[in-house]
């Protein structure tokens, strides 16, 4: 039986002991395993509580729930223990804030689709999308009657997108993947003073959604994300920059989830990119590919 | 060939059955809807009723004109200037047969009262009357208007409300209308679109509270600037102030609200009152655009904000209609609150909010549970029983901009929506239309309650096809034959009169109220109707819906072969009167003991 990755998401507890035990030198060793469940905990409290962003807490404990209890399973399937809870939170708590329905069973499902990404899709013993993003891209293109992605909620002022923006850039600076956001963040600026020159709109509506909070958990969360981004920094600073031009171009066609679009494309293929290109070297240094020493790991 | 555990086959194969979940939902769970238009006689036979849309063979050809505001709007001109059509139901002459006051929203453009003719035609007489010419230059245009009675002489006055001067006109007997909004008080300029007439302390004179929508310093037409938008999609507090204008009773109103604890600068699109709080006193309920609903609590004359303890104020979303009605026929009141739903892009859904058993007064939203959630960009809506089976049917009005049908705006919308308070907050920041629809062309809802937890969409098969920009939503019994019309009035479109023809199996009972110790025109009023095992609430009404409001009478439908048990009023006095033998298919007029 294969051995997919118990841990997926931003920054995890196991995948950080495990590199550190190896020595390896992998961003997440530097960071503390609790801080990125803590830190999106205190977004979505500090966010319902400010602003009731969430249509209803048993909604978002749904998904949470939903997340814990398939990767419990999963885990015990095919890993033949019990995964640290600590991904699958987050995938949970991710589906909770971003997605938006009034019925409950989008949120279980989203969530359910979330984790069981991980275990049905995989190549080479990786899975390759990150998870809660394929759940809700999943969501939005097969129940778009039924569900919405958070995109307008959660206040429009200043002061709650400046704590997430410190707090969120300590986080990822800590994990070392703060370039990640930062070429994510520059290269988006910029090709929105690209998009009002051509659309003849003012550079302040294009510049809009990454000043709304559903950027927040995109840029902090989802394109960081270890298990799915690729490895070498000058592959991480591309993979940032191709996924903000691909969601220029999206946008350039008017869709309203171009950046969670963009990643649902761009990761994957990043991945099998840097998987087909270890491939190629491995055979020709002979040695297992550093793709297939990463699943081993995992 | 690389071996595939057993496990992960199945895993793959759940995965692939979850995925195709959504659309077993869709297919299994879409809510009822009846199939287009069989014609009258086969809806009539099918669901006991059949609408024909009637307005130009009845004399009116009423095309709504929207405003057009300050140039540096030009390019989200669809989007600010997307109200001001609305229809209320009065009788201003007191001759027993319903008219109609529609509103235009152009500078310049009049308003018009149709009279009743009696024989299935209406008379525009609003210009004799004296109220026509009410959106002159300089003083802003027409949003709604409500009707009440307040100085108690029997015939029903004139509350206008304007993005501009709210004006105020007195009723001189039914045969001319006397402006006396200076000698009122009222001041000199409110942006509203929604105001009700209800007596809140219980003195036996109507009060009148008005909720604004922009504050009150903007000038539509002569903008200092372009930060006017608000400053949230969502929780946007820097809308219009509201106002309770408490009624001295000597012409005079004197504003109250931060006396008697009412003080938001929330969006308002809608308010409505009634006694949900059971302590005798009209309670108030506001449905805020780019915001949470509120529940004003009226505890004798003393107001306090409910709306996140009872549950309708948590989640925000963009409420643009307030209606009440007893839908489980259990004599209370449950709400019907629309907001925007958008496949694809934005579902808030509406909010039908039903009055949990107990002594608390908390409420679960139950719209996706009986069907009447997903309307699209709603606005009016309004209960009434069109098929007189005993149970109150909903009628909603959907779409906000019919421009190119190709092109729409979501995705700006959308963009600006999301960002900071500096950008949403300033309507230069928004892109321009350029002739887009926005949720345009979209058909209107006639949800009809089945009595057992469901409401079923009927209105294509039972005639109300339009996909006109449904605004203001009115019910009156135009004709008196006992059957529930429905009046439409359509931002930049026609006022539609969709006349009601109800199986004569089915039968009806319907009240006329006047008080003698409470205000004159009974509203705030309440009538229990008791009939084979049912208990059916309905009150007398100062304005609900959006910017509309029904006629005064009361309608029940009753079913088939009823016998009435007994109807006990409770006037706003507090006297509560209690009818016997009282017959189907007959109008009671009524005066307070």
């Amino acid at each position: 039986m294969s051995q997919p990755a118990a841990q997926s998401n931003p920054l995890l507890p196991q995948t950080a002991a495990k590199l550190q035990s190896k020595g390896g030198t992998s961003p997440a060793s530097q960071l503390n395993p609790y801080l990125p469940p803590i830190f999106i905990t205190l977004i979505l409290l500090v966010g319902n509580l400010s602003f009731g962003i969430l249509e209803s807490y048993s909604k978002t404990l749904l998904a949470i729930a939903t997340a814990i209890t398939v990767e419990m399973v999963l885990g015990r399937i095919f890993l033949r223990k019990w995964p640290h809870p600590a991904s699958s939170y987050i995938t949970g708590i991710s589906v909770g804030i971003l997605l938006r329905s009034p019925a409950f069973w989008p949120y279980a499902l989203c969530s359910a689709l979330s984790i069981i990404s991980k275990y049905a899709l995989r190549v080479r013993g990786r899975h390759i999308w990150n998870p809660s993003n394929f759940g809700i891209c999943a969501m939005l293109i097969l129940a778009s009657q039924a569900v919405t992605s958070l995109s307008i909620q959660w206040g429009n002022n200043l002061a709650s997108l400046a704590v997430i923006w410190v707090l969120g850039s300590v986080i990822v600076w800590r994990a070392k993947r703060l370039h990640i956001t930062l070429t994510y963040v520059v290269c988006f600026i910029a090709l929105s003073f690209l998009r009002a020159h051509i659309t003849g709109d003012s550079w302040q509506s294009e510049i809009s959604p990454i000043t709304g909070p559903m950027y927040q958990l995109f840029i902090f969360f989802m394109i960081t994300d270890p298990k799915t981004t690729v490895r070498s920094r000058l592959g991480q600073y591309v993979v940032a920059a191709a996924i903000a031009v691909l969601e220029f171009f999206f946008r350039l066609n008017s869709s309203i989830y171009a950046p969670l679009y963009a990643l649902f494309w761009v990761g994957p293929a990043a991945l099998l990119i840097e998987m087909a290109i270890d491939s190629r070297r491995a055979p020709a240094a002979g040695v297992p590919s550093t793709s297939e020493q990463k699943a081993a790991r995992a | 060939m690389k071996k595939v555990p057993i496990a992960r086959i199945l895993v793959i194969i759940f995965f692939a059955v979850l995925l195709a979940v959504p659309w077993m939902v869709r297919h299994f769970t879409a809510h009822a809807k009846a199939g287009d238009n069989p014609g009258s006689q086969a809806a009539l036979a099918r669901y006991g009723f059949s609408l024909q849309e009637v307005a130009h063979a009845s004399g009116i050809d009423f095309v709504h004109q929207a405003p057009i505001l300050d140039s540096k709007l030009d390019g989200i001109m669809p989007e600010v200037a997307s109200m001001g059509a609305s229809v209320s139901i009065v009788d201003y002459n007191r001759d027993g047969w319903p008219d109609i006051y529609v509103t235009n929203s152009a500078v310049g453009s009049k308003n018009h009262l149709y009279r009743n003719n009696h024989d299935g035609t209406f008379t525009d007489v609003a210009e004799q009357l004296g109220i026509a010419d009410v959106n002159q230059p300089g003083t802003g245009v027409s949003m709604g208007a409500v009707w009440g009675d307040y100085d108690n002489d029997g015939y029903e006055d004139l509350f206008l409300i304007k993005w501009g001067k709210p004006e105020l006109f007195h009723n001189d007997q039914g045969a001319h209308f006397t402006r006396v909004s200076d000698q009122a008080g009222l001041p000199p300029w409110i942006n509203a679109n929604t105001a009700v007439w209800f007596d809140y302390d219980h003195d036996g004179k109507l009060d009148l509270f008005v909720a604004g929508y922009y504050p009150d310093y903007v000038n539509l037409w002569h903008l200092r600037g372009t930060r006017m938008m608000p400053d949230s999609f969502e929780y946007a507090k820097n809308g219009g102030r509201k106002y309770l204008f408490h009624n001295l009773g000597d012409g005079r109103f004197e504003e109250i609200s931060a006396k008697v604890g009412i003080d938001s600068r929330r969006w308002a699109l809608a308010c409505a009152a009634a006694d949900l709080s059971g302590t005798e006193y009209p309670d108030l309920f506001v449905a805020n655009d780019y915001g949470v609903s509120e529940l004003y609590i009226n505890n004798h004359g003393h107001f306090h904000e409910a709306g996140k303890e009872t549950g309708v104020g948590f989640a925000p979303k963009s409420g643009m209609n307030v209606s009440f009605g007893d839908i489980f026929d259990q004599g209370k009141f449950s709400i019907y609150v629309s907001n925007i739903s958008e496949e694809g892009v934005l579902i808030q859904g509406n909010n039908l909010w039903v009055p949990q058993a107990g002594p608390a007064l908390k409420y679960d939203n139950m719209a996706s549970d009986l069907g009447v959630e997903l309307g699209g960009w709603s606005f009016g809506a309004q209960f009434g029983d069109f098929n007189n089976d005993g149970n109150l049917d909903l009628y909603l009005a959907n779409g906000y901009i019919s421009l190119d049908r190709q092109r729409n705006y979501w995705y700006d919308f959308a963009k600006v929506a999301a960002g900071n308070s500096f950008i949403i907050g300033d309507a230069a920041n928004w892109p321009a239309f350029n002739g887009r629809s926005l949720s345009g062309y979209q058909q209107k809802r006639l949800w009809l309650n089945d009595g057992e937890g469901k409401f079923v969409d009927v209105a294509q098969a039972v005639g109300a096809t339009d996909t006109y920009d449904g605004r203001s939503v009115a019910l009156a019994d135009l004709w008196n034959t006992g059957s529930l019309d429905i009046l439409v009035a359509n931002q930049s479109g026609p006022l539609l009169i969709y006349k009601n023809t109800v199986t004569p199996e089915n039968h009806w009972i319907e009240f006329s109220l006047e008080s003698a110790k409470s205000n004159r025109s009974a509203i705030g009023a309440e009538i229990t109707l008791y009939w084979e095992g049912k208990e059916q609430l309905q009150q007398v009404s100062g304005g609900n819906g959006f910017a509309s409001q029904n006629d005064r009478r009361l309608h029940f439908g009753l079913g088939k072969n009823p016998k009435i048990e007994k109807a006990v009023i409770h006037w706003p006095s507090g006297a509560v009167q209690t009818l016997d033998n009282l017959k189907p298919d007959r109008l009671y007029t009524l005066k307070e003991p």
